[in-house]
């Protein structure tokens, strides 16, 4: 009799969600399992964790992990996860979604939910491109990159997320790339037990779209590049945390502490509800 | 605090976005999110103040795609929620209008219409959001509608818009005239034991028995919340009863989407309501709703002194459209009398519904509501 092999994470995942849609040589892989190493690391409680996520290769994230989940319109997490977090402030909520989801069409999101500091934790698969619509140019595509709709080399300045993490307000702000799988886990681990905004870019392989046109066929010559490029740069400035062929500047940029929003706002509305339950007994009188 | 002291029970002199905010309280919303846009601002502002007296939530969001993300957000985390808009933020939720749909979140949305299209006359009354109510989202879907026409039904039909989106997890759109949302009157709040109060149903299984888009008998599902140990998944693509996507089955597209509709086209006669005054015997039949329905009734009335046969068909329920109650007038009246603030957009359902009875229809655009002489008038050349 041979016993049937489980493997150890197999609970966090949603069994009957695979296979899963990404393509060989993606980062989207070693970013869930970052994310579910680090709550098991933390033996969080999996019925209080909403995995929330938008539209995008890696907004299929949110239906296979084995927790509360919500797949929302393309750019919309942040705003969706709001809510959730300010009905109910006990629960871990997490977004995992891509860069054209959170900074093209949800940026306006991203910086608000940060301004906020609403207790919402953003991790970011950063693979440069539209994966799921066929590789298009998006808001952190790097100059002069092709992709489909850049056919000539791509002529906008990308976004430095790290950076606008930072300026929004955000308390934690990290930028790893998918071959830093244990500093990313470690790095998730500090991100979930932070009161307020965090965020983590990850800087992911996509060979398949991105990478063809780019000279980067497979995802280990991707990786060659984050290998050779990266510098481990802690709380180094994020404003010259660039990503460039020669130079990708990874690290923890900030770690603050702040109140977040759903603290302030449930202290107001218990200090408020209070007094007005003072008064309607005074008038009862 | 006690539902007692929630509840301002009495009468009042409100005006109609204070009643609506206080109507939404009564049906135990606790979390408002929305941006300040003319002529809704005075719900936000009530409710921002009323909020946190009674533990529950307001926030301002960014824009109208985040308010409606929010509310949904909230919903799915065991709230009753609402916002409230005007034209160009309506125009901004449909895309979550239609996320509300497809994840059948409970929810209110108040729309106080004004002039458009694009900006507009913030400040007039038009009734110019009918259609976008009904269609503004992209792809198959059914809502509720209602359009009050007093400062009374704006708390009545707010707690109504609340129960209908709990009993049949649908979005439920308030349509308001900003001549109704901004208008004083007597309101009275009856004792909060004879306010009727319909919450979501709960799932009455284990969780690991718990199939989260598994209809009951009334073609809704029943609903667990995030936190209460359910771990579901939901999204917005096409999805199977488990609530996982399915984007390539012609199967599963055809059953969710016609159970969408139908939970809402098959309950339909439990959903509407009209309000029909004088009918019986009337050859003019006038439909109308909301604030120029009031205009209509005193025509009615005139034109009933002068000797004319003419009767009222109020439409509290726009969507799904009352077309049983229209073909039933279309039968018996020579004519049906249309007014709308707009170019023509209910009037097209009363034609489908009348079928060979003539429909005349009465535009007004950029003022104030038709006069009652305007419908008498209306009504006596087609008498």
């Amino acid at each position: 009799m041979t016993e049937e092999m489980v493997h150890p994470f197999a609970k966090y995942l949603r069994e009957a969600m695979m296979p899963h849609i990404w393509c060989p040589g993606c980062g989207n892989g070693i970013i869930l399992n970052c994310f579910v190493q680090a709550i098991d690391e933390l033996q969080t409680d999996l019925d209080k964790v909403v995995v929330v996520s938008g539209i995008g290769c890696i907004g299929r994230t949110a239906g296979y992990v084995n927790t509360n989940s919500f797949h929302t319109t393309h750019g919309r997490p942040i705003a969706f996860a709001t809510g959730v977090k300010l009905a109910n402030p006990e629960l871990e909520v997490v977004i995992i979604s891509g860069d054209g989801d959170l900074f093209a069409i949800g940026g306006n999101h991203f910086i608000h939910a940060a301004r906020r500091n609403i207790g919402i934790k953003v991790i970011c698969a950063n693979n440069f491109n539209y994966g799921m619509t066929g590789g298009q140019q998006g808001p952190t595509t790097p100059l002069e990159a092709l992709t489909t709709t850049s056919p000539y080399g791509n002529i906008e300045h990308p976004f430095n997320l790290v950076h606008l993490a930072a300026a929004s307000g955000a308390t934690y702000v990290a930028r790893w790339t998918a071959l830093h799988v244990r500093r990313l886990t470690q790095s998730i681990k500090k991100l979930l037990q932070k009161e307020g905004f965090g965020f983590i870019e990850v800087v992911s392989p996509c060979p398949e779209i991105f990478g063809r046109y780019n000279k980067m066929r497979t995802g280990l010559e991707m990786m060659e590049w984050f290998k050779r490029a990266s510098m481990v740069e802690n709380f180094s400035d994020p404003v010259k945390a660039e990503i460039t062929p020669e130079k990708i500047v990874v690290g923890e940029f900030v770690d603050i502490e702040k109140p977040s929003y759903e603290r302030l706002l449930h202290e107001k509305i218990a200090q408020i509800n209070e007094k007005a339950l003072k008064e309607m007994s005074q008038h009862a009188i | 605090m006690t539902k007692k002291g929630i509840v301002l029970e009495g009468a009042h002199f409100m005006n109609g976005d204070v009643a609506c905010a206080e109507g939404a309280i009564t049906a135990s919303c606790r979390f408002f999110a929305g941006y300040p846009i003319t002529p809704a601002t005075e719900i936000a502002e009530h409710l921002a103040k009323r909020m946190p007296e009674i533990g529950g939530i307001y926030i301002q969001m960014e824009d109208e795609i985040a308010s409606m993300a929010a509310v949904i957000g909230a919903s799915y985390a065991g709230l009753k929620a609402m916002t409230a808009t005007s034209g160009p933020g309506f125009s901004l939720m449909q895309e979550n209008i239609g996320l509300a749909v497809m994840t059948e979140a409970p929810c209110v949305i108040v729309d106080v219409m004004r002039g458009g299209p694009s900006t507009g006359q913030p400040t007039l009354p038009g009734q110019q959001d009918v259609m976008q109510a009904k269609w503004g989202s992209h792809g198959d879907y059914e809502i509720v509608a209602l359009a009050p026409s007093s400062v009374q039904e704006m708390f009545d039909l707010t707690i109504e818009a609340f129960n209908l989106s709990e009993t049949y997890r649908v979005p439920t759109i308030l349509l308001v005239d900003e001549v109704v949302a901004h208008m004083w009157e007597k309101v009275v709040i009856p004792p909060v034991e004879k306010i009727k109060i319909v919450n979501r149903n709960k799932p009455n299984v284990p969780p690991e028995k718990y199939i989260p888009f598994m209809p009951g008998d009334d073609l809704v599902p029943p609903m667990a919340c995030f936190g209460e140990g359910y771990g579901f998944h939901a999204t917005g693509l096409t999805h199977d009863e488990h609530g996982y996507p399915q984007t390539s089955s012609s199967e599963v597209q055809q059953k969710l989407v016609k159970r969408l509709c139908d939970k809402i086209r098959l309950n339909a006669d439990k959903i509407i309501r009209v309000e029909e005054v004088m009918l019986k015997d009337a050859e003019v039949a006038v439909v109308a709703y909301g604030i120029v329905a009031r205009a209509a009734l005193s025509a009615v009335r005139k034109a009933r002194e002068k000797g004319i046969k003419a009767g009222l068909l109020r439409l509290i329920t726009l969507w799904p459209f009352p077309e049983k109650q229209v073909s039933k007038i279309a039968k018996q009246s020579k004519t049906i009398v249309v007014p709308e603030m707009n170019c023509g957009q209910l009037v097209r359902e009363v034609e489908r519904s009348a079928k060979e009875t003539p429909v005349v229809f009465i535009s007004k655009l950029g003022e104030e509501p038709h006069t009652p002489m305007e419908i008498l008038e209306a009504v006596r050349r087609n008498s």
